[in-house]
């Protein structure tokens, strides 16, 4: 990797870093929810810099869009601030995820280098794909071939449970009629105000 | 040994953001800041799957130049006489001219992002509800609620069976 | 409650066609460069959504109903899991385009035919189930005054 690249990496290694720290020590929910949005926005950039162009904007458009705009709307319906977290109550998490990370850490020694193109990952059906892709589909974005032709069938589970999700946030607080409720009962006092 | 360090930082620096998220997601009580933990500790998951896809100098894995042309490619490939020697051998050992990064990873984590949103939907409005039933947020609140609820129970049971 | 943001809305007037028009050329570009119907269903969504925030709920429930976006979600559905059918139908496999239409063997009319139906659903299903979302928690929303921030 060359050192634009690698430059680039560590500054937005280092962002992520600052806003996930900051996300701890925050206890504003407001500050807390737009903070999440500028760590889905910078990641994003960073599946630019790994190629993933497909992924950076989806990552942009769905987590940084819509995902801020539905904790929003969460938030509003519940409350503005965290309560005060008391200190001793860290402690205990802080040595599980040190613990837990040490031995994740420990996991990638095995791992194969950052952009061997002869790994395990790399070498087999998704170089598969690159080769045959023109032959089978003549479709040039090799993603979406794989997503919508090769891989039909979980794109089809995927749907099923955004489908899904979205039954249930209805069965959970309704299709938002009480806007419309409130809206006909302010017009009702409107009428009668006159 | 620094060769080592250098290829693996960045791993190691997908796991420190992924257990910065896992200790939101344990270390706070409200619900709000654990979701929010917990799509940090997602991401995190992301870029540690794209990072593995990566291929050094590959491309974005869209196909362009000669491999979009489709399967007559390799036709005119051979019958170009300005290419050099490297070309030729690349193209007869993998089928593409370019470079291109894994698409697998892609397709996988594009699909989750989509799917990660829709559950945390399914988790916000779960949090609305419990604010609506219970009045807070702060989950250490809500089980001294229910935990209030219960003794009152058993104490009205206690009193229903001794009378 | 939006009476005093002239800029605003003007200028959102103004961007939601524009994002409408450029979510459906992610839609239908992306067999050639990054996109596809996951996110041109969100950014077809965000259009309303935006609508949404600057005109209120209220306002972009007439124009765009809750039930028109679920049913919607659901269209996709039966949309993408009908494309199988057809090929099966046509003697294929589920869900295997080169059946969808007859063509000679190594052409690509199936495939594409199939690619941009299947997209299609998506683009309803995630468009319409992220506007019900939207308008599950924006709808309970009492109306929001600019003191509460």
């Amino acid at each position: 990797m060359d050192l634009g690249t690698s430059l680039i990496n560590v500054a937005l290694l280092a962002m992520l870093f600052v806003v996930a720290v900051a996300i701890i020590r925050m206890r504003s929910l407001f500050a807390i929810v737009m903070l999440a949005g500028a760590y889905s926005l910078l990641s994003a950039t960073w599946f630019v810099v790994l190629d993933a162009v497909d992924v950076a904007f989806t990552e942009a458009a769905v987590g940084a869009g819509i995902s801020t705009a539905l904790m929003l709307g969460a938030m509003l319906l519940t409350s503005r601030t965290a309560k005060s977290e008391r200190a001793i109550l860290g402690v205990v998490p802080f040595l599980v995820c040190v613990l837990t990370g040490a031995v994740l850490i420990y996991a990638t020694i095995d791992l194969p280098a950052l952009g061997d193109a002869a790994s395990a990952a790399n070498s087999h059906v998704g170089a598969q794909y690159l080769e045959r892709v023109q032959a089978d589909t003549g479709v040039p974005n090799v993603v979406t071939a794989v997503l919508a032709s090769y891989r039909g069938f979980d794109t089809l589970g995927e749907t099923c449970v955004i489908f899904a999700a979205g039954v249930a946030v209805v069965l959970l607080l309704g299709f938002g009629e009480r806007s419309l409720s409130a809206r006909s009962d302010k017009g009702r006092s409107r009428k009668e105000s006159k | 040994m620094v060769q080592f360090i250098l290829e693996r930082a960045n791993y190691w620096a997908i796991i420190g953001l992924m257990m910065v998220g896992l200790y939101i997601t344990f270390q706070s009580a409200n619900m709000i800041k654990r979701l929010v933990g917990l799509s940090i500790f997602q991401t995190s998951v992301f870029l540690f799957y794209i990072t593995l896809g990566k291929v050094a100098g590959g491309s974005a894995p869209i196909l362009f130049g000669r491999d979009a042309k489709g399967h007559g490619a390799k036709v005119d490939h051979s019958a170009d006489p300005g290419t050099h020697g490297t070309e030729v051998a690349h193209a007869e050992t993998h089928g593409l001219i370019e470079i291109y990064s894994n698409p697998l990873p892609h397709v996988l984590i594009l699909t989750a992002i989509v799917v990660g949103v829709a559950t945390l939907a399914v988790g916000l409005a779960l949090v609305v509800r419990i604010r609506e039933s219970y009045g807070s947020i702060e989950s250490d609140e809500v089980r001294r609620m229910d935990i209030g609820v219960a003794d009152a129970q058993d104490a009205d049971a206690l009193v229903e069976a001794t009378s | 409650m939006t009476s005093h943001h002239v800029i605003l809305r003007v200028v959102s007037k103004l961007l939601m066609p524009v994002i409408v028009v450029y979510a459906f050329y992610v839609q239908f570009h992306g067999d050639y460069g990054p996109g596809g119907g996951f996110q041109a269903g969100v950014i077809l969504a965000v259009s309303v959504i935006l609508f949404a925030l600057v005109f209120g709920v209220p306002e972009a429930l007439r124009a765009v109903p809750a039930r028109f976006a679920a049913s919607l979600a659901a269209i996709g559905l039966l949309l993408y899991a009908g494309v199988g059918i057809w090929a099966m139908l046509n003697g294929g496999n589920y869900l295997d385009y080169d059946f969808l239409v007859e063509e000679a063997p190594g052409g690509h009319a199936g495939q594409h035919l199939g690619i941009l139906l299947i997209e299609l659903g998506v683009l309803f299903t995630v468009s319409g189930s992220m506007l019900t979302i939207f308008y599950a928690f924006a709808g309970r929303v009492a109306e929001i005054r600019d003191e509460d921030w």
